[in-house]
């Protein structure tokens, strides 16, 4: 069984949940930028939640199947087409040998995620699937899909009519609240800007991919004074090149802040204000270029609360798919 | 020396060891580190040592936030005690300065360069006062380099030279980062050499590159198929600058798969190192020549 790439949209990779454990050799996790959505489309088509699906950015690929298979599209709303014929989103559907799946123009989010029943076989590489374009790593020959390319499909069968309702998922919200911690550099900025970067309405950039987003739109930071220590460089946002977490908001120059995501580059000399909390990940996976965005300060515990949220969330949707 | 706790969110603890960059810190962030893995702590999914800092990662639903906080704390006593001794190895990487494909690049992002009238190399000798371009690589490729981090991207290396701090050569990174840097390229930036293990964006001053591949995903270069990444903190690293010829040989034997670099056992002390750097170095170095 394989699926053979007609076309292949703006930037569609091979992921999974991610290879965790080698990021201090600069490898980072990967995996599906919306988990909650990665997991989702796999339960739909009666996969493992973790195995290798497709993750199409702003716009479809077009895919040929060799052999019958149940597909589930989640993640933002890309309308799915069978030989032309709209399916929807969030519920998995039959597709036979020959048949043509294809896109229509995105409606919503930034990211779709494309389950086949029986997944993706490409080579586990460190214990995973998951492409790290960058380091020309894992999934199909270590980058995105092109024209031509051939992916082996697992074996498994799904069955097709399996939905999730909306009120099972997460709701987008605009402008977008990404909650975070305070923390790490923070004590480089001023009171006042700190007060500000909060304030602002912040709009995602054009640069805005797995490896981190950018925003912009807000007030430029103003930075406590210092002499600058030794090996960190002269820009009053450098630092002495230190690790960045998933999710760190680095700001270089202190005008365009940065959060870092699932292909992050892991260390680096830039300033970070803190680190964007896990329970929001996904939601700046589904983001688009120009979305307005705002930051918000949460605590420890509150961070901690909301990760338990998400938690049941996924629990409440995985009890009623297994149901 | 205490070291700065915080948490990155709620899945990573960050330690900084000090602001400002020394062999000393990093010792005691490499310490800690050692430490943690050692400990083996349910929880904790990545431990990533880094210049004068260093990151652990854990999974906030196996282990308590604050009782992992504890936990290091309690290391950290030993750490900084501890009596920085490292069992490692030194290797030989050619470095072909001055190549025409640095410079091609360099040249290409003139206006986000602090001094575009300049090449990197010309405007790095002279900020570090130099008076030739052979003087200041005399000095890059004369002493050896310590692997303080591995990062940015796959298989990188920060290097950080092992000389007293008024010798550092220092340079600033381009005033905004360039969308191309070939592939091997040495930079430098702050104090911190590094090798950009592939091609992409970056912000180092570009200096030369080596015909050496320092990370294989594919694991079929020689002495890359165990690990796909050469460098590992505690690395010490020697230049060694060749020219145009030799790193056309060199090429081809890469290609061929038939080269590897030279790499020798050797016993690192930081105090002996600080009582006496040139000696310490001297017999490092001796390791490599020596024969």
């Amino acid at each position: 069984m394989a699926v053979k790439v007609i076309s292949p949209g703006l930037s569609t990779s091979v992921q999974d949940l991610g290879r965790p454990g080698y990021y201090h050799l600069g490898i980072p996790e990967g995996g599906g930028m919306d988990r909650f959505a990665t997991r989702i489309a796999n339960l739909l088509v009666g996969n493992e939640p973790g195995a290798a699906l497709l993750e199409a950015t702003f716009m479809g690929p077009e895919l040929e199947f060799t052999e019958a298979a149940t597909v589930a599209v989640t993640g933002g709303e890309l309308p799915p087409k069978v030989n032309g014929e709209e399916r929807p989103t969030w519920e998995s559907f039959p597709v036979k040998a020959g048949d043509r799946l294809s896109f229509g123009y995105l409606k919503g989010g930034a990211r779709a995620y494309i389950a086949i029943s029986g997944g993706i076989d490409v080579p586990v590489v460190l214990g995973s699937r998951t492409t790290y374009v960058l380091g020309a790593l894992g999934g199909f020959e270590g980058r995105v899909l092109k024209a031509g390319d051939e992916l082996p499909i697992g074996t498994g069968t799904g069955t097709s009519g399996k939905s999730l309702p909306a009120n099972l998922r997460r709701p987008q919200i605009s402008p977008a609240e990404l909650r975070m911690l305070p923390g790490l550099y923070w004590h480089r900025i001023t009171e006042a800007a700190g007060k500000r970067f909060f304030e602002d309405t912040w709009k995602v950039a054009p640069e805005a991919d797995r490896i981190g987003y950018r925003f912009r739109g807000g007030a430029p930071l103003e930075f406590v004074e210092r002499e600058q220590p030794f090996g960190a460089g002269s820009d009053p946002s450098n630092i002495v090149d230190a690790c960045y977490p998933y999710g760190s908001i680095q700001v270089p120059s202190g005008t365009e802040p940065i959060v870092l995501h699932r292909d992050a580059v892991s260390g680096g000399g830039y300033m970070m204000l803190g680190v964007v909390i896990s329970a929001d990940m996904d939601l700046i996976a589904q983001l688009q270029p120009h979305t307005p965005a705002k930051f918000a300060p949460v605590t420890l515990d509150q961070a901690l609360a909301a990760r338990a949220d998400n938690a049941k969330l996924m629990a409440r949707a995985e009890e009623y798919l297994a149901g | 020396m205490s070291i700065r706790f915080n948490f990155g969110g709620d899945e990573h603890i960050f330690g900084e060891v000090s602001e400002a960059m020394s062999l000393d810190s990093f010792f005691i962030g490499l310490s800690m580190t050692n430490a943690v893995k050692a400990a083996n702590i349910k929880g904790v999914t990545e431990i990533c040592p880094a210049n004068a800092s260093f990151q652990i990662r854990f999974n906030p639903d196996l282990i308590k936030p604050q009782d992992l906080l504890k936990e290091l704390q309690s290391m950290e006593d030993a750490a900084s005690k501890s009596d920085s001794v490292l069992k490692t190895r030194i290797i030989e990487l050619p470095v072909y300065f001055q190549d025409p494909w640095t410079h091609e690049t360099c040249m290409r992002f003139r206006e986000r360069h602090q001094d575009p009238n300049s090449t990197d190399l010309e405007y790095s000798a002279r900020i570090n006062g130099f008076a030739t371009i052979d003087e200041f690589i005399a000095a890059y490729s004369g002493q050896p380099w310590f692997v303080s981090m591995v990062g940015f991207v796959a298989g990188l290396p920060f290097l950080y030279q092992m000389v007293e701090r008024q010798k550092q050569i220092q340079a600033p990174k381009y005033l905004r980062p360039r969308t191309d840097t070939p592939k091997l390229t040495i930079g430098h930036g702050g104090c911190f050499a590094a090798i950009y293990s592939v091609r992409g964006a970056g912000g180092y001053q570009m200096y030369g590159v080596t015909p050496a591949p320092i990370y294989d995903p594919t694991r079929k270069v020689r002495y890359l198929t165990d690990e796909m990444c050469l460098f590992k903190p505690g690395d010490i690293v020697k230049f060694k600058s060749v020219g145009r010829d030799e790193y056309d040989t060199l090429l081809e034997a890469v290609d061929a798969n038939t080269w590897q670099p030279t790499v020798r056992e050797a016993d690192f002390s930081l105090t002996e190192f600080n009582k006496d750097m040139s000696g310490t170095n001297a017999k490092l170095m001796e390791l490599i020549n020596g024969r």
